[in-house]
């Protein structure tokens, strides 16, 4: 029988890594999820507490895909908590995903917004030239280096890690190592995916250099499916128009980089 | 000659047939503007209440064989926030929907929409999964007597009730209504109804009771607006489970005017309002109709 995927599959937790001290990745068995299009979601559940919309995490192994989740609201928390054999459901995947270019490639996330840009790494080619800036606040915090390393390790690249307070890697802002980076290197394409301030200053960047720029953008959700319209930035929606977003259009939306909205619909800023 | 759309729900006039239904995507102006643009007669707005309201925690939407069930919880920001937020439209056909308890919520929400332009209001006495509003007001002719009156005499634009299937027989709050002045009747909202998960033995929403919509519902819908339109004389916005132009023929051969839409742009996103447009278009070419109003209602001569 055909699966409904907006009805949640309920798995069981197979794994929990830890990441950080905040951060955890949980793995679970699933063959449509592990093999998702870098930039699309899941609605998870967690049952009795709430639901997420999470990009969905890669895992060294077929079948297998993870959550990778910072504890931070009473939702994520919840979630971070969960033990091996505790239950998650799953709806999607959901929305578009990263145009994948060709040459040289640069991607800038920070925190967990590293998920699509890790999946992002494994629908690459070898062919490729590939720089990853990864932005954390401090050395506990972060993650995901050696795996970037190792994704690439058959392609010509580097793997940048910025600490804003200089305890590891680069000291500063991710997007003042982007800066100094493309001052001296062209680039075929850019992805990025974390906070959106983030974000908004990585594709100012790169439209200011005309090189072809993509954010994967997250907002609020409650359906995921386009119909309760909370997701909305400006006339789009995330869920269904996005996660991805050119660059070109985010710059020409009022919305992206300043305001979104909270659970009753009204603006906020960032 | 090309079939003419534009159809008439009592006072209002709309270019099509086909209208966003409440609760659906009404969040901000700029997606009023794109889907009036890829189609939409009018847009309903989410049902708005006198202060913000956040609703209820997820899951809030799942899917289920052939529909969806929802408790969103009316989450909404509020009829004094939204009404500022479109008072700089003048070109996108929007209708307010307002949910409350009594009637001085309703008259102080429409004082919010004064120097508002829009089509209309329309009133939820319908939602399934939230207490003291929607389907508790419904159930209570006395009280939608009372409400209608009242926003009747304090509005300047035309007036409609959605009704729904509650714990009462809805044709009474259609006649509670009807005989307050009402200009129209949408029909119908979400049939209450519930889903469980059976590895985990939870309820699927947060709410555990919501409301169920899409195909499921049609035929239910269907029969509604066929028996509002036959002991009434009303006129009918269909609602309930519309996902393709048969549907909608369907609603108006019943008796509606026009109708709305809400789950199927889950599937077909925003251009499912102008292929129902086109469908129903095609559909009085074939059938030599040059009007909707020709059709509004002929299946009820058998």
């Amino acid at each position: 029988m055909q699966r409904n995927s907006n009805k949640p599959l309920v798995v069981k937790i197979e794994k929990v890594i830890e990441e950080t001290p905040t951060v955890r990745t949980l793995v679970f068995s699933d063959e449509v999820f592990a093999n998702v299009l870098p930039g699309q979601f899941a609605m998870v559940w967690i049952p009795g507490v709430n639901e997420l919309p999470m990009s969905v995490m890669i895992t060294l192994e077929k079948g297998k895909g993870a959550f990778t989740v910072r504890k931070h609201g009473v939702a994520s928390t919840s979630l971070y908590n969960l033990k091996v054999g505790d239950y998650i459901g799953m709806r999607g995947p959901y929305g578009n995903s990263f145009t994948i270019k060709q040459g040289k490639l640069l991607l800038v996330g920070g925190g967990t917004g590293l998920v699509p840009l890790m999946r992002l790494l494994i629908f690459l080619k070898k062919t490729n030239e590939v720089t990853v800036l990864i932005g954390a606040k401090t050395k506990e915090e972060v993650f995901f280096e050696k795996l970037a390393n190792q994704l690439l390790e058959h392609n010509k690249h580097q793997v940048i890690v910025v600490t804003e307070d200089g305890t590891y890697g680069k000291s500063g802002l991710v997007t003042d190592e982007m800066e100094k980076l493309i001052s001296e290197k062209k680039f075929d394409a850019v992805y990025t995916c974390g906070p959106e301030k983030m974000m908004h200053k990585v594709v100012q960047l790169a439209h200011a250099k005309k090189f072809h720029v993509q954010a994967s953008l997250e907002r609020m959700m409650k359906c995921g499916i386009g119909i309760c319209g909370s997701c909305c930035v400006g006339e789009v929606l995330v869920c269904k128009d996005g996660t991805v977003f050119d660059g070109d259009y985010l710059l020409s939306n009022k919305e992206f980089g300043y305001t979104h909205r909270n659970k009753a619909g009204i603006l906020e800023n960032y | 000659m090309k079939p003419d759309i534009s159809t008439k729900v009592g006072p209002i006039e709309f270019e099509r047939p086909t209208m966003l239904a409440s609760g659906i995507l009404g969040i901000s102006l700029e997606v009023f503007a794109r889907l009036y643009k890829d189609g939409a007669g009018a847009l309903v707005t989410k049902s708005l209440s006198k202060e913000p309201w956040d609703g209820y925690p997820n899951p809030t939407i799942v899917g289920v064989k052939s529909g969806y069930l929802n408790a969103v919880g009316l989450s909404n920001p509020g009829a004094p926030y939204f009404a500022k937020m479109i008072e700089s439209n003048t070109t996108v056909p929007i209708i307010v929907s307002l949910v409350g308890s009594v009637e001085e919520d309703f008259v102080f929400m429409i004082k919010q929409f004064e120097n508002v332009k829009i089509l209309g209001y329309e009133l939820n006495l319908s939602c399934p999964h939230v207490e003291k509003v929607g389907l508790e007001v419904g159930d209570d002719p006395n009280l939608v007597r009372k409400i209608v009156k009242s926003v009747k005499s304090h509005s300047k634009v035309p007036v409609i009730a959605k009704v729904g299937l509650g714990a009462s027989d809805y044709l009474e709050t259609v006649r509670a209504a009807c005989e307050s002045g009402i200009d129209a009747i949408t029909a119908i909202n979400t049939v209450r109804a519930m889903g469980i998960d059976v590895e985990t033995t939870r309820p699927l929403l947060s709410n555990k009771i919501g409301g169920l919509s899409g195909s499921a519902i049609k035929p239910i819908a269907v029969r509604c607006v066929y028996e509002i339109s036959s002991k009434f004389d009303i006129p009918i916005i269909g609602c309930g489970g519309v996902s393709d132009w048969e549907d909608a023929v369907e609603f108006i051969l019943a008796g509606a005017s026009a109708v709305q839409i809400g789950s199927a742009i889950g599937e077909k996103w925003t251009g499912v309002f102008s292929e129902i447009n086109d469908g129903i278009s095609k559909y009085m070419e074939k059938k030599g109709f040059s009007k909707i109003k020709e059709m509004v209602g002929i299946a009820k001569k058998f």
